[in-house]
């Protein structure tokens, strides 16, 4: 098992014929993932790779291929559009690549979203995969390894380095989630985290945050009161600035509050064992795993640890 | 993206909200001009990103149009944290007989805009937000229905008593709502928000920041941008589509990925050295992009090694081989050069280096250990 994708997941591209959206395709049909539509106005009846169908709309990708997971990588000022229309025609997870959507755009969007039952991944966020069954989105297939530690973060690239510290060691992952960097985004860490906790191929979580806004420190309220499953977590920016917006429109410290000291200490305060450099998340990961899991066996642990 | 106090006032007029009459001045002598249409006592206001503009100096009160020249004389160049002023506002000095706070932000918590209200305007709202919370009112908005009337009755009556003033602030509100929703900000602010002897409600104060993300799609409020008030090498990134942050060390970074960026700085700190910037050169795949990202980093005197950490995803690791070698036939680099890379077509890249006798590390920490290291020699 795994969390918001596996093998049932049966995907939709809106924006398949795009630069990003088909190379990104490619790269999804190859690890194995079941993309059974492609949707872009005005090539529909048209086939992606001479296999997957192109429709118009998504209400008629839905319709004839039962798709229940969509993925946009259409240009910002299409973007917010794409999601509604993802939402409406019925899908279940809607993940969101696109970056750079304003967002007044998000805003209006997102209650939208909620009440026709979606959940939005992203924006401006590398997707998902769960290693072995799905890869969603556009982290690299080939640095990930099917096994039982979670990871939820706010980065991309961050995460690829993370990932591959514990590929590299035999750390397995039962699903790696980019949430994206912006400020206003449609799932959280607690969204995650709540999603690990109740997975029951996930042994441990690895969290990454950034500077910036206070979700880091509300998820570390939750592990603390609802997680029993041992959770790793990482900040980035320890050497920002105040009040400069650091690449990701989130990660910006306004005032005194966002601070990457100020988020550690919370991590720590409510049980979260910190990294201070992401090569430390495969030594903290057998630490933790090493310990009785107060949800489960020693037997099993030692298990997982051996 | 952050107006200028009189950029701000222009939209919020736009608006209809109501503000004092004034207009900005490049020179002495058109201070002067502005302060004798505007007749009275004026103020001139120092136009600059910058908090604490008024115990800086750069806030005057003029009882003649000639003082107000005098005035706009000293304030036009002088440097206010590191910038200096190019403009002054020139506004009719108001009889003030209270002052509240009126401010939308866009909450991460709620996903939603929030109105803030306080009838202790005039001061920093974040103090006020820190000793006195209690002061301080606040309404997430549904963006579905908008600011509706009764709310902002609500809020008005939390600053007044008087129901015409009460009346007023209402009015404004929903302008300021209307003002954070057409133009994609993530702040407007009216901060102090006056009655006058009169009993009127002004505005005395604007504030923008507008979302980068609006830009492209408002080309009207992208022309807004003062270059000027940005450090040159900050607006060459921005034109050749990096983010690129000025820090105080002497470890200049290339990094694809802001959080990958952040975590680089991060360890260049851990093992002793101090980062010379933050440099993202996002996820594309362009080697112009490196070119024109190494020119900038080298251009800093203070740079004594730098350091590419690359992790290929979307970013192809032999395109930025590719834009290292390219960068080195076109400019001299007299610092040593620390290059990871590891992901996409990583063997290519490696081939690409070793043909001009480059190397690449593989791990992250290798690499930032080394580069802090040939810093300290050269430094």
């Amino acid at each position: 098992m795994s969390i918001l994708v596996d093998a049932q997941t049966r995907l939709v591209v809106q924006g398949i014929t795009g630069r990003d959206g088909s190379f990104h395709t490619a790269q999804m049909l190859e690890y194995g993932t079941v993309v059974c539509a492609g949707v872009t106005p005005g090539k529909g009846g048209q086939r992606f790779a001479d296999r997957v169908p192109i429709f118009n709309t998504m209400a008629d990708a839905v319709a004839q291929t039962q798709a229940n997971t969509a993925v946009i990588y259409v240009p910002p000022a299409f973007a917010a559009g794409a999601i509604a229309e993802a939402a409406d025609a019925g899908v279940g997870l809607v993940v969101c690549i696109t970056e750079g959507i304003p967002t007044v755009d998000l805003l209006r969007i997102l209650p939208f979203v909620r009440e026709r039952g979606a959940r939005l991944l992203g924006p401006n966020c590398p997707g998902l995969i769960s290693p072995g069954s799905a890869k969603v989105g556009i982290i690299p297939g080939n640095i990930c390894l099917p096994g039982r530690v979670g990871v939820v973060s706010r980065s991309g690239t961050l995460t690829y380095e993370v990932v591959n510290h514990l590929t590299r060691e035999g750390v397995g992952q039962s699903t790696c989630v980019g949430i994206g960097g912006d400020p206003i985004i449609g799932t959280n860490f607690i969204d995650c985290l709540a999603a690990f906790q109740a997975d029951d191929a996930t042994d441990a979580i690895v969290m990454i945050g950034e500077i910036g806004g206070t979700d880091e420190q509300q998820a570390a309220e939750f592990v603390a009161s609802h997680v029993t499953k041992p959770v790793i977590g990482f900040i980035a920016g320890q050497t920002a600035p105040k009040g400069r917006r650091m690449g990701h429109a989130g990660a910006i410290i306004s005032g005194s509050s966002g601070t990457a000291a100020e988020k550690m200490a919370s991590f720590e305060a409510n049980g979260i064992s910190v990294m201070e450099r992401p090569v430390d998340v495969v030594s903290l990961v057998r630490e933790r795993l090493g310990e009785t899991p107060r949800h489960s066996t020693a037997d099993q642990a030692s298990q997982r640890t051996s | 993206m952050n107006l200028h106090e009189y950029q701000a006032r222009d939209l919020f007029r736009k608006a209809g909200i109501k503000m004092p009459e004034g207009d900005v001045a490049t020179t002495p002598s058109e201070a002067e001009a502005v302060a004798r249409t505007l007749g009275g006592k004026v103020v001139v206001k120092a136009q600059v990103h910058a908090g604490g503009r008024g115990k800086a100096g750069g806030v005057k009160l003029a009882a003649t149009p000639s003082e107000a020249a005098g005035h706009a004389e000293k304030i036009l160049g002088m440097v206010i944290k590191d910038l200096v002023v190019g403009k002054v506002l020139i506004v009719p000095a108001a009889e003030i007989t209270s002052e509240a706070y009126v401010g939308m932000i866009l909450d991460r918590e709620s996903q939603r805009p929030v109105l803030m209200v306080s009838a202790s305007g005039g001061v920093d709202i974040e103090e006020v937000a820190a000793t006195s919370p209690e002061k301080i009112s606040r309404l997430a908005i549904d963006p579905r229905y908008g600011l509706l009337p009764h709310q902002a009755m609500a809020l008005g009556f939390a600053l007044y008593e008087d129901v015409g003033q009460v009346r007023a602030a209402a009015k404004i509100m929903t302008q300021l709502y209307g003002v954070f929703m057409d133009n994609g900000a993530t702040l407007t602010e009216i901060n102090p928000l006056v009655t006058t002897p009169t009993g009127e409600v002004l505005a005395l104060d604007a504030k923008i920041t507008l979302d980068d993300n609006i830009l492209e799609r408002r080309p009207d409020l992208a022309t807004l941008r003062d270059e000027t008030a940005e450090a040159p090498s900050e607006v060459e990134a921005r034109r050749a589509g990096l983010t690129f942050i000025k820090l105080e060390g002497n470890v200049g970074c290339v990094v694809n990925g802001a959080g990958l960026a952040m975590a680089t700085m991060d360890l260049v700190k851990y093992y002793g050295g101090e980062p010379a910037n933050f440099l993202d050169i996002g996820g594309s795949s362009n080697p112009d992009k490196v070119v024109t990202a190494l020119r900038i980093i080298t251009r800093d005197p203070s740079v004594k090694a730098i350091l590419f950490n690359i992790f290929g995803g979307i970013t192809r690791t032999d395109d930025v081989a590719n834009g290292i070698v390219g960068a080195l036939e076109q400019f001299k680099v007299e610092v040593p050069i620390v290059i990871r890379l590891t992901g996409t077509n990583e063997q290519e890249a490696i081939r690409i280096l070793e043909d001009v006798g480059m190397t690449a590390l593989n791990g992250m920490d290798e690499a930032v250990e080394q580069v802090v290291a040939r810093a300290k020699e050269a430094a």
